[in-house]
């Protein structure tokens, strides 16, 4: 069983290695970073927080449209296709096919995150390189910090949780309707929080409660958002990277579980 | 045991977006299929042929009505081990070739190692595309990629074969090749269940069919019993007749061709007795030379039941009431 989900995970993997487009997203993201030591020699004294700032975004917002565009595509494309029609008259189910396909964009997001973080750390070692006198300037935190590592670990898990979502719409939408609906459960999910505190602000009960409903059903993406910290040699403490990676898979766990239950219903006229 | 075997199989699809409407796409089916036969399910487009396939094979679900294959359910891990299929215009992955392909779906049945190699060599060879193995799947022809969809279907040695329009997309050559395969599985002890809407093929493999026409089921039966019985009429030769003999058998011949001196075909009517006419033509000196029944082909008998159908059945096909 877990043999037949490694292979759809595996053809998921195969499948991006040879496409074109995700070469274009990942080469841009190291140039982003690569570039972000430019950008760094602008600021006087403040160039190697620029560039983990830089790098980091950019590994985000392309990790993030790697998650998406890809993850859209993973069921929909098989089942217009109808490239699925052969592929689960075989002994496979429908829950392995759903797994196998998430499993397999997680793989690629993995390959893809480690090339970035390597980037940032080859930009970062280079730096330190040419200007030896700054591992001293650097009071905040040390130019080849390890926790730039925890940063990227949280935002893996957090395209894992894209990845989901997408893929829970991908079972019964359309690319460009899953693209959209996913871009936007992106951008809610960092102002979660305010929902939370709805209630505090809003006369009706009715509302608060939507809104505190609401706080628990969307995802809650602005704690994998640990950038910021990060940078300003803040510590972020292994239990918080523990806890918030705990939610993270149990909310990308339960989307895969609905993609499963869609999926399984679906007729494939 | 039956290697198929439905009972009042019915699917109803939604139309509609605002007002779904059910859509009756299947009612009633009851098919049997016994094992190690080669069946053609045939019925003009939209008859409902792909929708029995998906059905007994699980891609949809049916409304209601009972499903056995190979004496189980269809989506019995049993089942999917033992079965193949070829959808209607099958389409792969773009970005593996034919060989990675089978390899991909060999390993889903287990299969590894030196077997896993050689079944999907063999049967790049058997359906005539080894020497493109390791094309990319995009670049393939429609002809081709119907090859890799016969070889994908028989990647883990099938008892039972479903085969949607097996024959579609491909040129004489392929038609034969596809014909010749169906008999070699027959052969093997597999059971084939193919839908077309091309006769020749199913008078040329079958030896059981079913019609279904919208939705309904027409008739099953041994070919020879379908057709048997369908005599329209005898064609009877006769020699050193002189055209006058003719005249006198009056309203029993349809239709008489001469063809030389003295010689004739002449068709009569399946309600005349066709020994009295030989015997009638002897006596006027006539020499009797063959008579030959004139059955129905398959053909013949499609065209005549679908037009009798479309006659009767009512506009569209909404699902009854009640």
């Amino acid at each position: 069983m877990a043999r037949v989900i490694c292979l759809v995970a595996y053809h998921v993997f195969k499948e991006s290695v040879r496409d074109k487009v995700l070469y274009n997203l990942v080469l841009f993201a190291v140039l982003m970073i690569g570039a972000s030591y430019l950008i760094g020699q602008l600021t006087a004294g403040q160039d190697v927080k620029i560039i983990k700032d830089l790098g980091l975004a950019a590994s985000s917002v392309f990790g993030l449209f790697i998650a998406v565009f890809i993850g859209v595509g993973l069921v929909w494309k098989e089942v217009d296709r109808r490239s699925v029609y052969n592929l689960l008259v075989k002994p496979i189910t429908r829950s392995q096919f759903i797994i196998g396909k998430f499993l397999g964009l997680a793989l690629t997001l993995l390959v893809n995150i480690a090339v970035m973080a390597a980037a940032l750390y080859a930009v970062l070692g280079l730096m330190l390189w040419l200007q030896p006198g700054l591992a001293k300037a650097s009071i905040e935190a040390p130019v080849m910090d390890p926790q730039l590592l925890m940063a990227f670990a949280l935002l893996y898990v957090q395209l894992l949780v894209v990845t989901s979502v997408a893929l829970f719409f991908s079972t019964f939408s359309g690319p460009m309707l899953s693209a959209a609906f996913t871009f936007g459960l992106y951008i809610v999910g960092h102002f979660n929080a305010d929902l939370a505190n709805f209630e505090a602000v809003v006369e009706s009960q009715a509302a608060g409660w939507l809104g505190k409903a609401l706080y628990y059903i969307l995802p809650n993406l602005a704690p994998f958002d640990v950038k910021a910290a990060v940078v300003h040699g803040q510590a972020v403490s292994f239990s918080y990277v523990a806890l918030t990676t705990g939610y993270g898979l149990l909310y990308a766990g339960a989307m895969v579980a609905l993609a499963i239950l869609v999926f399984s219903r679906r007729d494939f006229k | 045991m039956l290697a198929i075997e439905t009972e009042r199989l019915t699917k109803d699809y939604a139309v509609g977006f605002w007002r779904p409407r059910p859509y009756r796409a299947l009612d009633s089916l009851s098919l049997q299929v016994e094992p190690n036969e080669v069946f053609g399910f045939l019925g003009p487009n939209g008859a409902g042929k792909t929708t029995t396939l998906k059905l007994l094979t699980e891609l949809i679900y049916p409304t209601s009505g009972r499903i056995s294959v190979l004496g189980k359910p269809p989506s019995h891990p049993d089942v999917r081990r033992r079965v193949g299929y070829l959808p209607e215009a099958p389409y792969f992955y773009d970005y593996l070739s034919a060989e990675e392909l089978l390899t991909y779906f060999a390993g889903l049945f287990g299969l590894r190692g030196a077997e896993r190699s050689r079944r999907v060599a063999s049967l790049l060879d058997r359906v005539g595309i080894a020497g493109e193995r390791r094309l990319p799947l995009r670049k393939f022809s429609k002809g081709m990629l119907q090859r890799v969809g016969l070889a994908q279907a028989l990647i883990n040695e099938p008892e039972l074969v479903f085969l949607d329009e097996p024959m579609s997309g491909l040129d004489p050559i392929g038609r034969r090749d596809v014909r010749a395969l169906i008999l070699e599985l027959r052969d093997r002890g597999c059971t084939v269940f193919f839908s077309s809407h091309i006769l020749s093929d199913a008078e040329a493999l079958c030896s059981r069919v079913a019609i279904v026409v919208g939705g309904q089921m027409v008739i099953s039966g041994r070919l020879s019993e379908i057709l048997a019985f369908e005599v329209s009429g005898w064609e009877l030769v006769m020699a050193d007749l002189q055209p006058a003999a003719l005249e006198s058998l009056g309203s029993a011949v349809r239709k008489v061709t001469r063809i030389s001196e003295g010689r004739y075909t002449v068709e009569v009517t399946p309600e005349a007795e066709p020994e009295r006419i030989v015997g009638e033509l002897r006596s006027r000196g006539g020499r009797f030379v063959s008579l030959n029944p004139v059955r129905t082909t398959l053909e013949d008998y499609f065209v005549q039941q679908v037009t009798a159908r479309k006659a009767t059945a009512p506009a569209g096909r909404a699902v009854p009431e009640g």
